[in-house]
């Protein structure tokens, strides 16, 4: 298996798959879109398991390289290369596509081609993402992602859909044009080189690190998001249908987390340092100001996607503290977070496809029509609201440890999150399910089906294992990590 | 003195095009029952031979002939088999659409090679005379060509605005090269480079000079502040002229803007290029702007146009700085690129225009793309194609362009200059984003179905694969543009 080019599998087969389904056209082809799809997606995801499964978890270096001159005349070329790091993403971002496509199968009844090929297509754009190691074919993977969301939110979503989608599409190509012009500017300053390993050994000013780092910020935070650029993710979530939303909270929000780690902390050491209490600070905003923005939303998805910028504050907030257990439980969290927030957008949809409604107001005593998805609900509420034994507290248990290291009230704000996450999730999991029942319509409510059940129990397995045995993932990561806290404590001036 | 016979053979391609539009002109007017369709095929055999005649007299080696008016090297022979590639393929666009609105006389075509004729000694002219010649050819070509439809008030008063403002552009141009002649006593360009490194001339001539060259330059390529007649033009002229408009005729001002500036006046490199500055800037920024305001597909396309022609700019002032010429190459092959990424995307652009207007309906707003995705998800999909392209994201060959001239913006040390770019290009990416959003969340207003010949429909789809095809591998095109000026320095 080695010999196989299985980071280039794992960006192409979703392409082309998509751009093959894309091919079956009219709706009347739905069931062979459907098929087909689910088939790309599959065999995308079974390319990718060779990646955990081969890894070496002793070495800090970029595993499962691929190098081939692209375009020779600015000396671009197309590398690939996961580290313990990137690997974990690209594994769960195969894995989201496939529940997407089995979130997606009776739902979407129009232009459903389209529809699969827009996510698989993105699936394998961010693959691309993850894996790249040459800064342009980094910007190209990150640019190109913004056309598939920005189609599945214009086509399928909501009443607003339209505002929603352009908004997301200008406000994170704002950030990413910046970070273009310092791709440009690294590359001259390397001497005409794009790749990012070489960026990493480069010996850079104070002032040009913090100009970098600017750009940078500004292109991750936007992605992230991170307050106070946060605001178009509530409007694309809430727009977006259930398979946009699931992929935009569990993989495209970990886009610029991942930025941060491979670009802004590596290449501008000394500016990352010099401002990571602006960071911190940003962080905890998110983390205490928008846990309270989260507790008055009156609608679901609204509400998740205010827990999600509160969870991905605490992302950030590990990142720049500076220590393993900091970024450890970070990356932990990340890929919690991509369970979990999945798994409650899903839930949000399965009601929104019965009732048409994401109104908390609307439901209540759904417990008593659906039991079977309430208990499915309960854990994955839980697991928001960082319940022991469920992946939701191992890193932000870690994100705290590390934070305690560095700084006490850095610490104390940071675990208000416990309090808030729990707040407004099981406030909104009361509402919505307990009580008597609100209206005919949630009498009428059928439970989850065989299919529904599936992805939702496939899903709660995922967020019991990292719960209760995280080893496997934080023993990924350790050698990267390590690495690059050596690497950034090193001043490059 | 005597008479010696010029050496033709460089030259063959223009011969060849200049001799079949005369017999073109005469097998018309003796075959007139079939004459449009016979101007129609002749005039296409014609670009096809030029191009095979082009390419192979294509080689390292720059030629010079016709007492060194006439230059034939690489980066001429590019930039006329992309022109010929334009013509050719704006004339298959159009063909079905001048028909329909029984525009399609055989003289249409004969102006059109004329045209191309007159693009091809501004491509190869090494003297200001034979630039001025070229230009005029192509000019008076295109001034009848937006008059063609000679019932439309609108069409005519474009040509009169067209023509009004073309001739006084030329005058500029005219009056500039005459200061330049009179303070470097020549015409020629290696002449005036060789006159100017001695340092001959008064310099406030030569810089008065350069200022009329630059505002007859920045006319023709449609640059902002000379740029008043490109939206209205754009929107007078038939769709299918509008198309000729803006696809060759840019290469063919960038040539002329190459050979003028760089070939001819490098020597005063520091002062044009302050000046491009302030023209690319303004182009950038107006040109973004005022596109987010038009109703109109053409006028969009036209403002957006100007700020694609500023951003091209940008690459031709980033070759010199501080009087090192260092990133000189690297500059002006990726405005090379940039020009010639412009024209495919313009002539997709037009050529989609097109493919929705049938007889007695021009699809000129851009609500005329609302729904597209439901009447055909093909064609959508290739004006998503040019629109994002346009806008600058990955895969498409724009971004690569964008990208070429960013990078020797950046190279150049004008990080502002990117910077601001970059900000026009989120402003730009808004009204591409909006014909997007019209084709594919929008409901159908027209719904009739899209008629056009098979040619077009393939063509057209190539084009937009061409598209995504040079934005997957930009490599070859890249370092064709980067050979071709080596060659050509």
């Amino acid at each position: 298996m080695t010999g196989m080019p299985l980071l280039s599998l794992a960006i192409w087969i979703p392409i082309l798959g998509g751009l093959l389904v894309l091919a079956t056209g009219a709706d009347r082809n739905a069931p062979l879109a459907r098929m087909l799809a689910l088939g790309v997606a599959v065999v995308g995801f079974l390319v990718t398991l060779p990646l955990f499964a081969g890894f070496d978890t002793t070495t800090s270096a970029m595993q499962f390289s691929e190098f081939a001159p692209w375009i020779p005349r600015f000396n671009i070329n197309y590398h690939l290369g996961v580290d313990g790091i990137s690997m974990l993403f690209v594994v769960l971002n195969a894995f989201i596509t496939v529940m997407v496509v089995i979130a997606g199968w009776q739902v979407i009844q129009e232009r459903v081609a389209q529809y699969m090929a827009a996510f698989l297509i993105m699936s394998g754009l961010m693959n691309g993402i993850f894996s790249a190691l040459d800064g342009v074919l980094f910007y190209v993977f990150f640019e190109a992602s913004l056309i598939p969301l920005y189609l599945i939110i214009g086509i399928w979503g909501g009443a607003n859909r339209v505002y929603a989608a352009i908004k997301f599409f200008l406000f994170t190509l704002a950030g990413s044009l910046l970070m273009l012009v310092a791709v440009l500017y690294l590359f001259v300053e390397a001497g005409g080189s794009f790749s990012i390993l070489d960026w990493h050994k480069l010996p850079l000013g104070m002032t040009p690190q913090t100009m970098i780092f600017w750009a940078f910020l500004i292109a991750f935070a936007v992605k992230v998001p991170m307050w106070p650029v946060h605001t178009w993710l509530p409007d694309a979530h809430v727009e977006a249908p259930t398979g946009g939303s699931v992929v935009l909270a569990a993989i495209a929000l970990k886009l610029g987390a991942y930025g941060f780690l491979r670009f802004s902390l590596p290449i501008v050491p000394d500016a990352a340092q010099a401002m990571a209490p602006l960071v911190i600070t940003l962080s905890l905003i998110a983390v205490v100001y928008i846990g309270f923005v989260a507790l008055v939303q009156t609608d679901m998805k609204k509400l998740v996607a205010y827990s999600s910028i509160a969870h991905m504050g605490f992302v950030t907030l590990g990142f720049f503290m500076f220590n393993s257990l900091g970024i450890e439980g970070a990356l932990v969290q990340m890929i919690s977070h991509g369970f979990v927030s999945g798994a409650m957008f899903l839930c949000i949809g399965v009601l929104y496809d019965r009732m048409h409604s994401r109104n908390i107001a609307d439901y209540g005593g759904v417990v008593r029509t659906m039991p079977k998805f309430a208990a499915f609900f309960m854990l994955f509420a839980m697991a928001n609201a960082g319940l022991p034994g469920t992946s939701g507290f191992v890193g932000e248990f870690m994100v705290i440890l590390g934070a305690v290291k560095f700084n006490f009230w850095v610490a104390f704000l940071a675990a208000t999150t416990l309090i808030l996450g729990a707040a407004y999730t099981l406030w909104m999991y009361k509402r919505v399910v307990f009580g008597a029942i609100a209206n005919d319509h949630v009498a009428q409510l059928q439970d989850i089906n065989g299919r529904e059940s599936a992805f939702l129990a496939i899903l709660a397995l995922c967020v019991l294992a990292m719960g209760v045995y995280p080893f496997p993932f934080t023993e990924v990561m350790h050698a990267s990590v390590d690495e690059l806290l050596r690497h950034v404590a090193v001043s490059k001036l | 003195m005597n008479f010696v016979v010029p050496d033709f053979y460089p030259a063959a391609a223009e011969i060849f095009v200049a001799v079949m539009a005369l017999a073109i002109m005469l097998a018309t007017t003796f075959a007139r029952r079939i004459a449009t369709a016979l101007a129609y095929g002749l005039t296409q055999v014609t670009l096809m031979i030029a191009a095979v005649i082009t390419l192979f007299s294509a080689d390292a080696s720059t030629a010079l002939t016709f007492s060194n008016m006439y230059i034939s090297d690489l980066m001429g022979s590019l930039l006329k088999l992309m022109i010929y590639f334009a013509v050719a393929v704006g004339l298959l666009y159009g063909r079905s659409y001048l028909a329909d609105r029984k525009m399609d006389r055989p003289e249409y075509f004969l102006l059109a090679l004329l045209m191309t004729l007159g693009m091809m000694v501004m491509v190869s002219a090494n003297h200001m005379l034979s630039m001025y010649i070229g230009l005029e050819l192509m000019s008076l070509s295109l001034y009848a060509m937006v008059a063609f439809d000679r019932e439309s008030v609108r069409s005519t008063e474009a040509a009169m605005k067209y023509f009004v403002l073309g001739a006084l552009a030329s005058g500029m141009l005219l009056y500039g090269m005459s200061m330049i002649y009179g303070a470097t006593g020549s015409m020629e360009f290696s002449g005036i480079t060789q006159a100017l490194y001695h340092q001959a001339g008064n310099q406030t001539v030569l810089l008065f000079g350069v200022v009329f060259l630059m505002a007859g330059l920045a006319f023709k390529l449609g640059v902002v502040p000379f740029h008043m007649w490109v939206p209205d033009v754009y929107h007078g002229a038939p769709t299918a002229v509008t198309l000729m408009i803006a696809t060759a005729p840019k290469l063919a001002a960038f040539a002329m803007t190459m050979r003028l500036l760089v070939f001819g006046l490098f020597e005063l490199a520091q002062h044009w290029q302050s000046m491009l500055m302030f023209l690319a800037v303004l182009s950038i920024v107006l040109g973004n702007v005022a596109a987010i305001a038009q109703t109109n597909i053409k006028r969009m396309l036209a403002y957006s146009g100007i700020s694609h022609m500023g951003f091209m700019l940008l690459a031709l002032l980033s070759g010199v700085v501080e009087g090192d010429r260092h990133f000189a190459l690297n500059a002006y092959s990726s405005a090379m690129f940039y020009a010639i990424s412009y024209v495919i995307m313009g002539l997709a652009s037009f050529g989609m225009v097109i493919l929705l207007s049938r007889a007695g309906f021009e699809a000129e707003r851009i609500d005329d793309f609302k729904g597209l995705n439901k009447r055909s998800s093909w064609f959508a999909a290739m004006m998503m194609i040019v629109m994002f392209s346009m806008a600058g994201i990955p895969f498409f060959i724009g971004f690569f362009a964008k990208f070429a001239v960013l990078q020797a913006v950046v190279a150049a040390g004008y990080i502002w200059l990117a910077v601001l770019a970059v900000l026009m290009s989120l402003i730009g990416a808004y009204y591409y984003l909006r014909v997007v959003k019209l084709m594919y969340f929008d409901e159908p207003e027209d719904t009739a179905p899209i008629h056009a010949p098979a040619d077009v429909r393939l063509i057209l789809s190539v084009n937009g694969l061409a598209i995504a095809f040079l934005g997957l591998l930009p490599q070859g095109l890249m370092s064709l543009c980067a050979s071709a000026l080596i060659a050509s320095f």
